[in-house]
């Protein structure tokens, strides 16, 4: 249970980072971090203490860990780089047109 | 190798020792591909690999000596490819089968590499995909100039 | 019925538009249209024939059977979202043909649009959790890079704004879902439905709701949650601002709020109750922070939060009555939103501004779209008989009727906001004395059609008020959302009980 916290204060962590952080490099690496406190949650979820790898044969009566977490997580890591990628894109594009990678600075919408 | 651009990217003992590792980076990648039903990894993890192997060299190098062997334009058109691949083979599925992306091959042997049906074909398509574009991620974002726009 | 087509179709398109577009850009729209056009008529097809198949059609992927598998589920509710969502798409593909031509890479555009058009397909047909979350991240991916598509600074920002509220809250969308398997065991919604209906309401799941409820409402854009809205739909080419407020928002939002809350978790009251508030404070918000703006699409932005307040509004009431207002005013304000974002895409290609200030005087040289704005404008302010007032009033009529007095009247009086702010619009932009700003290039053959032809809709689908069609074509959706079981019922016998095999 103290493991499955953890993950959630990570996860707070992270909201924190990316709601006070000014510079957008350290906001993407905020919403990594939120991202990685999730993918530790699924994972654990599936472990099972002195489990085998869920590969089935005739005849196996092993307990194994829950594959279906560990798919969740591949799945998510690549759409987590997907969004990584695109926001490192926009925040050097960000910074070719503004000169600063600071959000206080990057104001020019109004809302 | 002949190396046009020697005055590019890090130093000599660098170069020499990324000539020794970056083919190993490399096999690696493939290996965990095609043994991607077997063990642990697959297509994604394998294209990881792959990319880095890539991105590697053009650490070592400077982006010029990889661009003057990889075409851009062929790299891209690589990833579409994969991709459409990938979608026919779910559209075979559906119509030998029945179900989108169902199994139209024979099962095999379990623990040989020939087996698990149409799984290794597809990590293949993935590992091309991820590969591809992977490194085109890296290397739009290595030549964006901050000076420009 | 091939349901993976809705998704492969345009999934296809995207790729093929990359691997043979880069070098003819014409090919682009052609592949596109085709595309468009194709899912179009399925989706037609599929809600025309779903009654035949008893109100269900379930396909498994790859060879199992759910909870094994993820499956695509075809039901009243998805077959009309289909619709919605593929006739905006074809009539905005249709007239980014020429407006695009004012940016540079068109392939790119259209790769980008077939792609935002797999994840929204997906979202509707998915009946799984987690591949809910996977294809709308690929349609909210892609929505990040069109909105920053015309590369300016202000696109940029609003983009980046809104990949980090995107980012966060989908993050929250899966903590949820992973709290939800790790009760459950089971991804499938149906089965997880089933599961929670055994064991009653744990507290774990009202952490659920709550993140549901931020995540989901956050692509919604209801009010504590709209700050990305008003950047980011202006910031996008015009045919984009018209499919992400005529559409992505109702898709990601309000479809998947009311399939998972309604169908799954059983329209708990707290959240109906949190839902109604969210609602009418975007009613409220939303409606007089639009008569403040000057920029024409920045008011079309705020305006969408005001107009979507209404629809969740609906659904809130849990009535049938507030449903089928609920419904309606979905797919009637994806219609004259997309119209009047075209309008104000036509406006701009026309005099390269959109400052109300600036413009004026337009409805002589451009007669085309100061008609179809006006159409637009008697619409969206509920004047009859333009389709705006059957749904606003079914909805104050279903707030009344429900004993949410104060609501209605909000809303009604909201409504006559709604009408104050277009009066402006027509007033700065088409009436009025003439503005600094000149007719620089006229409006092309495929911008003026695809306007008229959303123009034309807003009469005719009023025609779905005709009872008798109503009571054929909409009644059976209001049943599939208030049925709190229909839905768990009719997926049960596909369920494989049996272990793995």
């Amino acid at each position: 249970m103290i493991l499955y916290l953890m993950c959630f204060f990570l996860f707070l962590v992270g909201v924190y980072g990316a709601i006070t952080k000014r510079d957008l490099i350290k906001i993407i690496l905020a919403i990594g971090i939120m991202g990685y406190s999730v993918n530790l949650f699924l994972v654990l979820l599936a472990y099972r203490t002195g489990a085998l790898a869920p590969i089935l044969e005739k005849g196996f009566n092993v307990p194994m860990v829950d594959p279906i977490p560990q798919a969740l997580v591949l799945t998510s890591i690549v759409i987590e780089l997907g969004v990584t990628a695109l926001m490192a894109a926009l925040a050097i594009r960000i910074y070719q047109k503004y000169d600063t990678f600071d959000i206080t600075k990057i104001r020019r919408l109004q809302g | 190798m002949q190396n046009n651009f020697p005055n590019e990217g890090m130093s000599v003992i660098v170069k020499t020792i990324t000539r020794f590792t970056v083919w190993l980076i490399f096999l690696y990648g493939l290996y965990i591909v095609l043994h991607g039903h077997l063990s642990p990894g697959g297509g994604f993890a394998g294209g990881v690999i792959i990319a880095l192997s890539y991105v590697h060299l053009t650490l070592a190098y400077g982006k010029n000596f990889v661009l003057a062997r990889v075409d851009k334009f062929a790299m891209n058109s690589l990833e579409s490819i994969a991709a459409i691949l990938f979608v026919l083979t779910g559209i075979v599925g559906l119509y030998v089968v029945g179900n989108f992306l169902a199994n139209f091959m024979g099962i095999g042997k379990l623990y040989t590499l020939i087996s698990a049906g149409y799984i290794p074909m597809l990590n293949i398509f993935i590992c091309v995909k991820v590969g591809m574009g992977l490194y085109l991620v890296f290397y739009y974002l290595a030549s964006f100039k901050p000076q420009e726009g | 019925m091939i349901l993976s087509q809705f998704i492969f179709v345009p999934l296809l398109a995207a790729f093929l538009i990359v691997l043979f577009a880069r070098k003819k850009e014409n090919i682009a729209a052609v592949i596109a249209l085709a595309a468009c056009a194709w899912i179009l008529i399925v989706s037609f097809i599929a809600f025309f024939k779903l009654p035949a198949h008893g109100g269900m059609i379930l396909n498994n992927t790859s060879g199992w059977s759910i909870p094994y598998t993820i499956s695509l589920v075809l039901d009243n509710l998805s077959a009309f979202m289909l619709i919605v969502v593929n006739l905006v798409a074809f009539l905005s593909a249709f007239y980014a043909i020429q407006y695009i031509n004012h940016f540079t890479g068109k392939w790119n555009f259209f790769a980008l649009f077939m792609l935002m058009l797999t994840g929204m397909n997906g979202v509707i047909l998915t009946g799984d959790f987690f591949n809910l979350y996977v294809f709308m991240e690929i349609s909210l991916i892609s929505a990040y890079a069109l909105v920053a598509f015309g590369t300016e600074s202000e696109e940029l920002e609003a983009s980046f704004k809104y990949a980090t509220m995107g980012a966060i809250t989908s993050t929250m969308i899966l903590f949820g879902i992973g709290i939800l398997y790790s009760y459950t065991s089971t991804l499938t919604m149906a089965d997880v439905g089933l599961q929670l209906r055994n064991v009653g309401t744990p507290k774990l799941l009202f952490l659920v709701y709550g993140l549901f409820i931020a995540g989901f409402g956050l692509k919604t854009a209801l009010v504590p949650f709209h700050a990305w809205l008003p950047d980011a739909h202006p910031s996008a080419p015009a045919p984009i601002s018209a499919m992400l407020s005529g559409v992505l928002i109702k898709t990601l939002g309000v479809y998947a709020l009311v399939r998972i809350f309604f169908n799954v978790f059983g329209a708990p009251t707290v959240v109906l109750q949190i839902l109604m508030l969210l609602g009418t404070l975007s009613i409220v918000i939303g409606g007089f922070l639009s008569v403040v703006q000057w920029d024409f699409k920045r008011l079309l932005g705020f305006s969408s939060i005001s107009q979507i307040g209404y629809v969740v509004i609906g659904f809130a009431l849990g009535t049938p009555l507030g449903i089928l207002g609920g419904l309606l005013h979905l797919f009637y304000h994806a219609i004259f939103k997309s119209l009047l974002f075209l309008d104000s895409g036509a406006v701009e290609y026309a005099t390269d501004t959109r400052d109300l200030r600036q413009l004026g005087g337009l409805s002589k040289e451009m007669k085309v779209t100061s008609a179809t704005t006006m159409v637009g404008t008697l619409s969206i302010s509920g004047i009859p008989p333009f389709n705006g007032f059957f749904s606003k009033l079914i909805i104050i009529i279903a707030c009344i009727s429900a004993g949410q007095i104060v609501v209605g009247i909000i809303a009604a009086l909201v409504s006559i906001v709604t009408l104050a702010y277009f009066l402006k619009v027509q007033k700065h932009a088409f009436f009025g004395k003439k503005g600094s700003a000149k007719v620089l290039e006229k409006v092309p053959f495929a911008m003026k059609t695809a306007m008229i032809i959303l123009a034309a809709l807003c009469l005719i689908s009023s025609a779905i008020m005709i009872p008798s069609i109503r009571k054929q074509y909409l009644n059976p959706i209001v049943d599939t959302v208030m049925g709190k079981t229909s839905y768990i019922d009719k997926v049960e016998p596909y369920l494989d009980k049996g272990g793995v095999k």
